[in-house]
């Protein structure tokens, strides 16, 4: 079958005559990638960049006629990044941490990030009006309030990262459970979850609540993460998700401490695979030496008495923190050998890959250049056999996967990498090659016909590395792994409408001094301030 | 006449933004809630500024029309085999942006005040980390505050308002009335001294101060600030204690204090001029705090040691995290200094001395950092923008600099200007023009336009494509 | 002439931070950083009285300022000089492979300069730099 394009859309034909033509026969063709959560722009980011010359050192892409220069390997600078994706075949990504406060910041650096349509997700499960208005069960109120932080800023989904633990972190300190009250605050995570859970559909929001579970990398997590799952399960209507835990292999250890640490990768399978409500994205771990980043302060500053690495914490006054921690993973570390056997566990054992995303949490679990190693993990039990052959004794013996025979189809890998996270973010025109789509097409130079997967792994594994061609809106931006074009993408962003806006902004400016150093009319980011705004307006149940 | 509030003063890293503006028939006339220095911008900003392009002809710097002047610095940066291009901390993220893609296209050094100024602080930070906030996590939490070899009174006269010791937050209340009785309490003792010697007519001459215990109201639970300097400053006179430390030993009573952190035994009397008394009642303080914030300055990062300084400094905050909250912030100078650091970190992986000599990023402090490189005599063009080298560089940098062509864009007549070879005006930013620019705590706001600039005075943003383009047509032309 | 030993500081001045925004050019920039700030007991000792000038000497050059009793005494052979173009002239320009020269804590002699005069900017500028003829 044949595809049409025409103005950056598919289109049902075009004359042929006068069409641009592209063999791509014994290639396979799929919409182009679909990154949920990759950290590539922003203040922590950027610190991570700046924390790490000794990352930047050794891999350099000089300037071309067509590109701009750059460094990274586990945080490469912006148009090293656009330029990385785009050879992969992917066009469009999520950036999931944005500071409010910062959110500018965030803004600046997705402009200067090429070849990719963008949206970013303003960081909101510890911000001091969303804790005051849940604590006393004011869901409506939040809700405007939400839609208001949402517009102002560009965001696209609400975010919450160890929700009550980074406000707890203000002070030094953290949330142990979801039931345990945030100090000063007198609120638990639950609530917090839960109201927001609520406002998220009070708002219609294209995508649902995106949750950095508590306790994450602590063993034993399993348990909380099956919790927080369960917190809203009551609010799921039908069998529409509700909400998404984010890199989930972090947050599914079993064991009461790093010795007796093991995978509680099957009980979150088993829960997910039972429940609609849920979806998750992997943060697959790759044996390499990378950069942790989140916004989950107080864990990041255990990932450093861990490590002994080189530490950064920035805490954002009345939001959110953030910290970042150089990390290397070894084969022979029994907990990262089996890190690395969660997240494959995970996608192998959760049946529909509908609600299971292939991601790293880039970096934090690896470099997302790492995606098609993953993608040949996916689809050969013999390439996990020789990865497995090699790490440590401990984690070989407790890990699952020489019991699951499961391989991914190419079908499989493209709902993992692009069709699924459409779906879950709402992003309709996105992750397909139906007429009406954007024409974000990849190529790959693999023959679903010829070529085993199982066997050929690694021609998979390269064939997904360079695409034969990337198409972007249309225009062929990328062919065999080289920029032929930099083209500069669109940032997504919802607009809320809802009733109560101006009340809303009234209240805002009343309180703004109170709580920030900064003046009311200077927090909010015009929509001239983003190159290519493209707001997506929903209309709220308020 | 117009009022416009929520101005942001381009001038210091403090970065406020609740300055109100009055405006009448585009001159600014009156100036709320800004410091002096702050205010003198606004008020005094075009005294002695420039309109009129100028190219040194013949020895002289004669006026000429901006396409010339344009074209010439075009000529001299495409001519160049390593140019450097210098300055950028007082112009906005929009201008930066440019120059770095300019910066590429020549293949030369880009480099920024930082490096002059907290590059010793950037280059610990990427070597421990840096444990840090933005200043309102400070102004709600914050008990006690240090200044270490930083001088906020004269360098950032609103920060103790705004973010710290005077200032009130969610959890922690301003200081400033328990100021007010030390300071009161002060001034009756300098009365009494003085009706004293009246009386008995004669001159009672004041011993210094010996009495080197903490005040009781370091003690009490409410804000409190420390401040250590080599001289007591005015910072150092609002403080509720104030220590001495000796010249170019900051290394060793950091040391000091992290020893003590880790409960470790001090074998000697005193450290850097300071007893070993005072520093362990210091110590304690700083454990028994809610959340304590370590500001240092130039203090730190000029005097000897420079960056091992600031390791110090970085790594006992750092270790203080162990007992309690602690956290640590440079004192950066200019408006948009941390805004240039931003940019360039985004752009290229590193945050100034950027080479793209070898047409990728290369970064090596020491060997490509503008100061060296111009003692080394290697570059052989310049352009400066935002920035005042020929003033505040060491002499001999200073005279590389002007030997070779240079080129300075700048909205005032400065000692760099004067000695230029082509001289492009520009609107002042945050005035006259508007951007992005980060405060010293990472935080981006924006800078407005109140006036209009005069027409021969074009945003650096707008120059500097402006040079790119004619660059780059000079380059398509055949050799 | 009687010379003292120092340690020589530079920085910042609510003073200078005015003049730098009223214009280097002007009157109040000059007076807010052509001078050095001493210590009374250090001035008595070589015998300078407020208000004449010095001349301040490192190992990089040397300049002359006007001496000006400091507010912040008692700092004994201690001298500070806010930035600027007089203070550049004795800054010492190694950065010890750091990129930053050393601008405080340098050691200097200072010794009374009655009768020189403090250079005009556009004479300092003239004095000190010199542009190749091309």
């Amino acid at each position: 079958m044949d595809i049409a394009v025409r103005d950056g859309k598919i289109v049902e034909r075009v004359n042929e005559k006068k069409a641009e033509r592209i063999d791509a026969s014994g290639m396979i063709v799929m919409p182009g990638g679909v990154d949920i959560h990759c950290h590539i722009a922003g203040a922590e980011v950027n610190s991570g960049r700046l924390l790490r010359p000794e990352d930047h050192f050794r891999d350099v892409e000089a300037k071309t006629a067509v590109t701009r220069s750059g460094v990274g390997h586990s945080i490469p600078s912006t148009f090293t990044t656009g330029y990385r994706y785009a050879r992969m075949g992917y066009t469009t990504i999520m950036n999931p941490s944005m500071p409010p406060l910062e959110a500018r910041h965030t803004h600046e650096e997705l402009d200067d990030t090429p070849m990719l349509d963008k949206a970013t997700y303003p960081l909101l499960g510890d911000w001091w009006f969303v804790l005051e208005y849940l604590r006393d069960n004011r869901i409506e109120e939040c809700a405007a309030h939400i839609a208001w932080m949402m517009n102002a800023i560009k965001g696209y989904a609400i975010k919450i990262v160890n929700p009550g633990g980074l406000e707890a972190w203000g002070y030094g300190g953290n949330v142990q459970n979801i039931d345990d009250p945030v100090p000063y605050f007198n609120i638990t995570p639950r609530e917090i979850i839960r109201g927001l859970c609520k406002v998220n559909r009070l708002l219609n929001m294209p995508h649902t609540i995106h949750v950095h579970t508590n306790n994450l990398g602590k063993p034993g997590n399993y348990v909380t993460a099956l919790e927080t799952m369960k917190c809203v399960e009551d609010l799921a209507k039908g069998d529409r998700p509700v909400i998404h835990i984010t890199h989930c292999q972090f947050s599914a250890f079993k064991g009461d401490d790093w010795r007796t640490m093991g995978s509680g990768a099957e009980e979150i399978a088993n829960y997910v695979n039972q429940h609609s409500h849920v979806t998750i994205d992997m943060g697959q771990v790759i044996f390499t030496d990378t950069t942790t980043m989140t916004a989950d302060g107080p864990f990041q500053y255990r990932l450093y008495q861990l490590s002994g690495n080189k530490w950064v914490n920035h805490d954002v006054e009345t939001e959110t923190s953030a910290g970042i921690v150089p990390f290397r993973y070894k084969r022979k570390s029994p907990v990262h050998a089996t890190q690395w056997s969660i997240g494959l566990e995970l996608a192998l054992l959760i049946k529909d890959p509908w609600r299971i995303y292939l991601t790293t949490d880039h970096p934090n679990g690896g470099p997302f250049t790492a995606y098609p190693r993953i993608i040949s993990w996916l689809m050969s039990q013999t390439a996990r056999e020789k990865t497995i052959k090699k790490i440590a004794k401990r984690a070989r013996r407790n890990s699952l996967l020489p019991s699951i025979k499961r391989e991914y189809s190419f079908y499989e890998v493209a709902t993992v990498t692009r069709a699924g996270q459409a779906r879950a973010l709402g992003l309709s025109w996105k992750g397909h090659l139906g007429v009406g789509a954007d024409a974000d097409i990849a190529i790959y130079n693999v023959n679903p016909e010829l070529v085993d997967p199982s066997k050929k792994y690694k021609t998979v594994r390269r064939a997904f590395q360079r695409a034969a061609y990337t198409i972007k809106g249309g225009e062929v931006v990328a062919k065999n792994g080289e920029i032929l074009k930099s083209v500069y993408g669109k940032t997504f962003w919802v607009n809320v409408n809802s009733s109560l806006s101006m009340d809303v902004g009234a209240d805002m400016k009343r309180r703004f001094r109170e709580y920030w150093t900064v003046e009311y009319e200077n927090y909010p980011i015009p929509e001239s301030f983003l190159t290519a705004s493209a707001p997506i307006v929903v209309k709220a149940e308020i | 006449m117009t009022i416009i509030s929520g101005v942001t003063c381009p001038v210091c890293g403090s970065f406020c933004d609740d300055i109100e503006v009055t405006i009448k028939n585009n001159v600014i006339t009156d100036v709320k809630n800004a410091c002096a220095i702050g205010a003198a911008k606004f008020l005094g900003y075009a005294k002695h500024r420039q309109t009129k392009p100028l190219i040194r002809k013949n020895g002289e710097l004669v006026e000429a029309s901006l396409d010339e002047a344009i074209r010439k610095s075009a000529q001299i940066l495409a001519d160049a085999t390593y140019p450097i291009l210098y300055g950028w901390s007082s112009t906005s993220c929009e201008a930066t942006r440019v120059g770095l893609e300019l910066a590429e296209e020549v293949g030369g050094v880009i480099d920024n005040t930082s490096t002059v100024c907290h590059g010793p602080s950037i280059l610990s930070i990427q070597d421990i980390g840096i444990s840090s906030c933005t200043l309102g996590q400070l102004r709600h939490r914050a008990d006690l505050v240090f200044y270490w070899g930083s001088n906020p009174w004269s360098a950032h006269p609103r920060h103790l308002e705004r973010y710290t010791t005077f200032s009130d937050g969610r959890f922690q209340k301003t200081a400033w009335r328990g100021y007010l009785s030390r300071l009161s309490a002060t001034l009756t003792k300098k009365r009494l001294r003085r009706a004293v010697n009246l009386i008995l007519r004669r001159d009672v001459s004041v011993p210094p101060e010996t009495d080197r215990r903490l005040p009781y109201s370091v003690f009490q639970k409410k804000r409190k600030m420390i401040v250590i300097d080599v001289r007591k400053t005015r910072s150092a006179e609002t403080a509720d204690y104030f220590i001495q430390v000796k010249p170019n030993s900051d290394f060793e009573l950091l040391q000091a204090f992290r020893m003590l952190v880790r409960d470790e035994e001090l074998d000697v009397d005193e450290v850097a001029g300071v007893p070993v008394e005072v520093l362990e009642e210091v110590v304690d303080i700083m454990i028994g705090c809610e959340l304590g914030i370590l500001f240092f300055g130039l203090g730190l990062t000029m005097s000897e040691g420079k960056l091992r300084n600031v390791d110090a400094a970085l790594s006992l905050v750092r270790d203080l995290n162990q007992r309690t909250k602690f956290l640590i912030m440079p004192m950066r100078g200019h408006f948009n200094v941390t805004g240039a650091n931003v940019v360039f970190t985004w752009q290229t992986g590193y945050p100034y001395a950027v080479d793209f000599s070898h047409g990728y990023p290369r970064y090596n402090p020491g060997e490509t950092s503008v100061v060296d490189i111009l003692c080394r005599g290697e570059s052989d063009a310049g352009l400066v923008i935002a920035s005042d080298p020929v003033a505040h560089f060491p002499q001999r940098a200073a005279q590389n600099l002007v030997k070779n062509p240079l080129i300075a864009i700048d909205p005032e007549v400065t000692p760099t200007t004067l000695m230029a070879d082509v001289v492009i005006p520009s609107a002042f930013v945050g005035i006259e023009t508007e951007g992005t620019a980060y405060r010293m705590d990472h935080v981006p706001l924006p800078l407005k336009k109140i006036v209009n600039p005069p027409n021969t005075c074009l945003p650096d943003e707008e120059i500097l494509r402006r040079i790119l383009h004619q660059v780059h047509k000079l380059r398509r032309r055949p050799n | 002439m009687p010379k003292l030993k120092v340690s020589l500081l530079t920085g910042r001045t609510v003073d200078q931070g005015k003049g730098k925004e009223y214009g280097k050019l002007s009157e109040e920039y000059q007076q807010s950083v052509a001078i050095c700030q001493i210590d009374p007991d250090d001035m008595k000792s070589l015998g300078i009285r407020e208000n004449t000038n010095v001349k301040v000497i490192t190992d990089f050059g040397s300049v002359v300022l006007k001496a000006v009793k400091s507010a912040r005494a008692p700092h004994p052979k201690v001298v500070f000089i806010p930035y600027g173009p007089w203070a550049s002239i004795v800054m010492n320009p190694k950065t010890h492979g750091t990129g930053m020269p050393s601008l405080k804590g340098l050691t200097a002699e200072i010794e009374p300069a009655p009768t020189e005069k403090v250079l005009g900017l556009t004479n300092l500028l003239k004095e000190h730099f010199k542009k190749e003829e091309k």
